[in-house]
C-alpha cells in the first residue's frame, strides 16, 4: 500500500516537474504582487514596516489559491482519479500523497521567497524568522483546506472563484494568528502561542482533510 | 463469481434499468449491448464499485463487495471510457506506475506488454504525443501489469484497428481459459462465438 503513497508522490512531483507553470505561477504572483505594493506605498519606511506583515501574508494567501483549482481537476479528467478510486489503496492515502506533492511544488517556493520580501517590507531579521515559519505552517494547511475545497467542485469546468469562495474563509483563522505572530514578533514580544495555534490548525486540518476529501471525491465520481 | 441481484441504475434522476439481475462465472464473458445512452456505462461504474446503484446489491463469491473493498478492489481492472492515462507521462512511466497502483502485478515486463501491443518503440515518447488508437493501447496494456480476475471493459476496441482487436480477443480468450471473469461492453461488430459469451441487452430488459 505505501508503494501506491511513493508512487503517485513522485508522478505528481514529475508531472510538476514537466509544467513549470503549475509551480511558477504562484511564486511570480506572490513576488510581484508585493513588490508592487512596495512601490505603491511610496517611500515611507515606518508605514512599509507597519503594512509589510498583511501584505506579504495577503499575498501569500492568494498565491496559494491560484494552484488549488487544478489539484484533482486534469486527474479527474484524464481518468487516473477513477483509476486511483479503484485501486486496493486507502483513497485517503492517495490523495494525502496529492497533497503532499502540491504543497512541494507550490507551497515551497512561497516558503522561499518569504524571506526576501521580508527584508523588501523592511522588516527586523527576528520578524523574517519568524514570517518565514508562519509561512512554512500555514501552506500546508492551504494545501489540506484547498484540496478538500477543489474535490468538491472537481466536476465543474470553471471553479476557480467558487473554489475561493469555499476555501478562503477557512483559511481566515490562519491569516490573522499568522499576521498577528509577525507583528507581535516585531514588538519583540513571546509568538509562542501564535506558533502552538498554527501548529494545532495544521495538526486539525492533516487529520481530517485527507479523509474528508477522499469521501467528496468518491462522492463527485459516483455520478 | 459476480452475482448481480434486483440492480436499478439511475443517470441524472432517470430510471435505465430495473431489477437487472444476473450472474457471472469463471471463464465466462459477459456481453453488454443496448442502444446509446441504455446505460451500459453506468452499469459498469455500478460492477467496480465507482458509483452506487439506487437499490440492489453485487455479490462477488458471495459476499456484498461494500464489505470486502480493498479485496475487491485487487480482484479487479477497469477500463473505462477515459483512458486513465497521463499525457504528460511517457508510455512507460504510465505503465509502471499502474502496476504499482493497483498491486498484485504480473511477471510480465512493461516492454513485452508494449511489444505485443505494438507500441514498445513509442515506450519513451509522452503520452499525449500519440494516437486515439495508440493511447487506448496504453490503456489496455493495464489489463496484462495485474492478475486481476474481473475484467470490466467499457467500449474497449474505440480506435483500434483490426490487428490489435484480434490482440485484445487473444488477450480475452486466455483471460477466460485461466479462470478470468470478462464484462465488456463494445459496439464493434465482435465475433463474439469463439469466446464463451453471454449477452444481455438493456435497451430490451424492462
Amino acid at each position: 500500500m505505501n508503494s501506491a503513497f511513493g508512487a503517485l508522490l513522485k508522478r505528481d512531483l514529475l508531472l510538476a516537474f514537466r509544467n513549470p507553470g503549475d509551480y511558477a505561477t504562484p511564486v511570480i504572483f506572490f513576488l510581484v504582487s508585493t513588490t508592487l505594493f512596495s512601490f505603491a506605498a511610496g517611500t515611507d519606511n515606518q508605514l512599509l514596516k507597519a503594512i509589510g506583515p498583511g501584505v506579504i501574508w495577503v499575498a501569500a494567501l492568494l498565491a496559494s489559491m491560484l494552484s488549488l483549482d487544478g489539484i484533482f481537476r486534469s486527474d479527474f479528467e484524464d481518468g487516473t482519479l477513477e483509476q486511483m478510486l479503484l485501486a486496493p489503496a486507502p483513497m485517503s492515502l492517495l490523495v494525502l500523497a496529492k497533497i503532499i506533492a502540491h504543497w512541494l511544488s507550490t507551497g515551497l517556493p512561497l516558503i522561499a521567497a518569504s524571506p526576501l520580501l521580508g527584508i523588501l517590507m523592511n522588516l527586523d531579521s527576528f520578524s523574517i524568522a519568524i514570517l518565514v515559519v508562519t509561512i512554512a505552517l500555514s501552506t500546508p494547511v492551504f494545501s489540506l483546506v484547498g484540496a478538500f475545497g477543489a474535490s468538491l467542485v472537481v466536476t465543474q469546468k470553471k471553479a476557480g472563484v467558487l473554489l475561493s469562495l469555499l476555501t478562503l474563509p477557512l483559511c481566515i483563522p490562519v491569516l490573522i494568528y499568522s499576521v498577528s505572530a509577525v507583528i507581535t514578533a516585531a514588538a519583540e514580544l513571546p509568538v509562542t502561542g501564535h506558533i502552538s495555534l498554527l501548529c494545532a490548525f495544521l495538526v486539525f486540518s492533516l487529520t481530517v482533510a485527507p479523509f474528508a476529501t477522499a469521501g467528496s471525491l468518491r462522492l463527485m465520481s459516483g455520478d | 463469481m459476480l452475482e448481480v441481484r434486483d440492480l436499478v441504475g439511475v443517470r441524472s434522476e432517470r430510471r435505465l434499468f430495473e431489477n437487472l439481475s444476473f450472474s457471472v462465472r469463471e471463464n465466462e464473458l459477459l456481453y453488454i449491448s443496448g442502444r446509446n445512452g441504455s446505460g451500459k456505462t453506468t452499469l459498469l461504474r455500478i460492477l467496480c464499485g465507482l458509483a452506487r446503484p439506487e437499490t440492489g446489491e453485487i455479490l462477488w463469491h458471495g459476499v456484498q463487495i461494500e464489505e470486502i473493498e480493498t479485496e475487491y478492489a485487487q480482484s479487479l481492472v477497469y477500463v473505462g471510457h477515459e483512458n486513465g492515462i497521463k499525457g504528460d507521462l511517457t508510455v512507460i512511466e504510465n505503465l509502471a506506475f499502474d502496476r504499482v497502483l493497483r498491486g498484485n502485478p504480473t511477471m510480465q515486463s512493461a516492454h513485452e506488454i508494449l511489444d505485443r501491443l505494438g507500441i514498445e518503440r513509442y515506450a519513451q515518447i509522452p503520452c499525449r504525443y500519440l494516437s486515439a488508437g495508440q493511447k487506448r493501447r496504453v490503456a489496455l496494456a493495464r489489463l496484462q501489469v495485474s492478475n486481476a480476475r474481473l475484467w470490466l471493459l467499457d467500449e474497449p476496441f474505440t480506435a483500434l484497428d483490426e490487428p490489435t482487436q484480434e490482440i485484445i480477443i487473444d488477450w480475452l480468450s486466455a483471460h477466460l481459459e485461466s479462470g478470468g471473469i470478462c464484462i465488456t461492453t463494445s459496439h464493434q461488430p465482435i465475433n463474439w462465438s469463439q469466446l464463451k459469451a453471454n449477452e444481455i441487452n438493456l435497451g430490451e430488459q424492462s
